[in-house]
């Protein structure tokens, strides 16, 4: 899943600051299962705005909503009622969400309650890591089933590198040197001839750098 | 001749091959590039300019590289992956060649994260094995990565790392068989203080015949002073420094410290010139170049080979 957390209460706002009609809008998507940006989400950033306004004085005037997806332009169609009278709307979905309410409705102010951080999964309750880079071009099937190019700090594919120490990376001891469990992977399977290989320069034109890409499934359009 | 680099005739020559290294300045001054390669001529075969080790901003090693040029010295370019996409590898290998610069070290290069810039956005296009690759393709084949054909090929003598201390460490001498497969000549290893492991990683070299592939230079650094053999040991990445190494700096008076770290530093060389499998040494005295002189002369390395 796209994982995303909450950004600070004083950064959000600061960027409502000038805005008194406000809507929190929510995904039940991706940030519903990181706990980032789903109804629950929605009702605590919404409460939290509006204890900080009285605070100051004002009459809060916050709305809340949480929409099955907002990566999705028919979902997002149904924000146009709840977003009429709104000032600005602050979107806690991945940054898909507030892209996507921005290029629908024009004349509506849109800001990220989140920060967007990777895609990955949960490794106990509470901690989230990275796993893919989406380079386009999956190849994690060379490396015993993990991704270097995510998980190595330097997404050597011809790792590990001379940094790697007790299994932990030169940058970090929080973090895992991939390649150390690459290696010990392939040697519990009996695989480790395959780190003999030399992988060769890889082409990133699939990946972010060939520039943001578009795809389109000829079976699915009507 | 692959490249007909200094380094690369004394190699194939059989003698037992001295590098040395130089830190560029964070400044603009080539005076300081300068001192530094007046200390270390007619003292090494050819002196390795770091690429912005650890990370942190410096003069350009191609810049350093041509400084030493000028001064007489054979230079190594560092070349590290962190910073520069294909475009721009495969470009300063062009200007390097077109410049004077025969060997090279093919490196992935510190993380950003430890250096004086930790908000940069790296590169890692390729990693040190592909650019190994490279350089070789673009001397043999003549060609670039795309296989488009170069016009004037620049000739390199390849060169790359080993770190026989890092982990897994029975991968170690794998890993650099993967080099030798890619193409490099020669390498130079990480810092060696733990001798017992070093001759345990050459004979694994020597048992996969990694040895006849490629010249292996074992890499020194004397310790100045018992607080750098602490930080060493604690805090640089890949680094292996044995208790006894600290004790016997510990061992001697403050003053003499110094002394002493030289002394394990000569003694490490001689122990490596009877090393199999070993055909040099690169002496990494950081910040400390005026002292090469000495340790290489102790070593029993001097005078240096005159070659043509």
């Amino acid at each position: 899943m796209v994982v995303a957390e909450r950004k600070p209460l004083n950064e959000i706002l600061t960027m409502l600051e000038p805005y008194k009609k406000i809507l929190v809008a929510g995904c039940k998507g991706c940030v519903t299962v990181c706990n980032a940006g789903g109804k629950k989400e929605v009702e605590v950033l919404a409460s939290e705005i509006r204890i900080a306004r009285k605070k100051e004085g004002q009459d809060p005037d916050v709305q809340e909503i949480t929409i099955e997806r907002q990566c999705d332009p028919e979902y997002i169609e149904l924000l146009e009622a709840p977003l009429k009278d709104r000032d600005a709307v602050i979107s806690i979905a991945c940054s898909v969400g507030p892209q996507y309410i921005a290029g629908r409705y024009m004349d509506k102010l849109v800001f990220p309650g989140l920060n967007t951080t990777f895609i990955g999964g949960s490794l106990e309750h509470g901690v989230f890591a990275e796993f893919c880079q989406a380079c386009g071009a999956c190849g994690i099937h060379n490396f015993g089933g993990l991704c270097p190019i995510t998980r190595c700090s330097k997404s050597l594919l011809n790792g590990p590198c001379g940094g790697s120490a007790d299994g932990k990376c030169e940058i970090s001891q929080d973090v895992d040197c991939v390649w150390q469990l690459i290696h010990d992977r392939l040697k519990g399977l009996g695989q480790l001839d395959k780190l003999t290989r030399v992988i060769p320069c890889k082409d990133w034109s699939t990946s972010r750098d060939g520039g943001p890409r578009k795809m389109t499934r000829e079976d699915l359009r009507l | 001749m692959k490249s007909g680099s200094k380094l690369e005739k004394i190699l194939v020559g059989g003698q037992f091959a001295v590098t040395g290294e130089c830190g560029p300045p964070r400044g603009a001054d080539p005076e300081q590039v300068r001192k530094k390669a007046g200390h270390l001529k007619g003292v090494v075969d050819s002196v390795n300019v770091t690429d912005n080790q650890t990370a942190v901003v410096r003069m350009s090693s191609l810049a350093g590289c041509l400084l030493l040029l000028q001064e007489g010295l054979e230079p190594n370019l560092q070349m590290v992956v962190r910073d520069r996409n294909r475009i721009a590898l495969q470009s300063d290998i062009l200007g390097a060649y077109a410049l004077g610069i025969r060997n090279m070290l093919c490196l992935s290069g510190d993380h950003q994260k430890f250096g004086d810039h930790p908000a940069a956005k790296n590169v890692f296009d390729l990693d040190s094995m592909q650019l190994i690759m490279t350089v070789k393709k673009m001397r043999d084949e003549g060609k670039f990565i795309n296989d488009q054909e170069i016009q004037h090929p620049p000739q390199m003598f390849i060169g790359a790392a080993a770190n026989p201390f890092a982990h897994p460490i029975d991968f170690r001498a794998v890993r650099l068989g993967k080099k030798a497969a890619s193409g490099v000549d020669f390498v130079q290893t990480q810092c060696i203080y733990n001798l017992d492991r070093m001759e345990k990683f050459m004979e694994q070299v020597r048992d996969l015949g990694i040895d006849k592939q490629v010249y292996i230079l074992g890499g020194v650094t004397p310790m100045k002073s018992v607080g750098m053999a602490r930080y060493m040991k604690s805090s640089v990445p890949g680094m292996d420094v044995p208790e006894e190494v600290i004790n016997r700096l510990k061992g001697v008076d403050k003053k003499d410290q110094a002394k002493e770290g030289i002394k394990i530093c000569v003694e490490t060389i001689q122990r490596l010139k009877e090393m199999k499998g070993v055909a040099g040494v690169h002496v990494m005295a950081i910040e400390w170049e005026e002292r090469v002189p000495e340790i290489v002369e102790m070593a029993g390395l001097l005078p240096r080979p005159v070659v043509d």
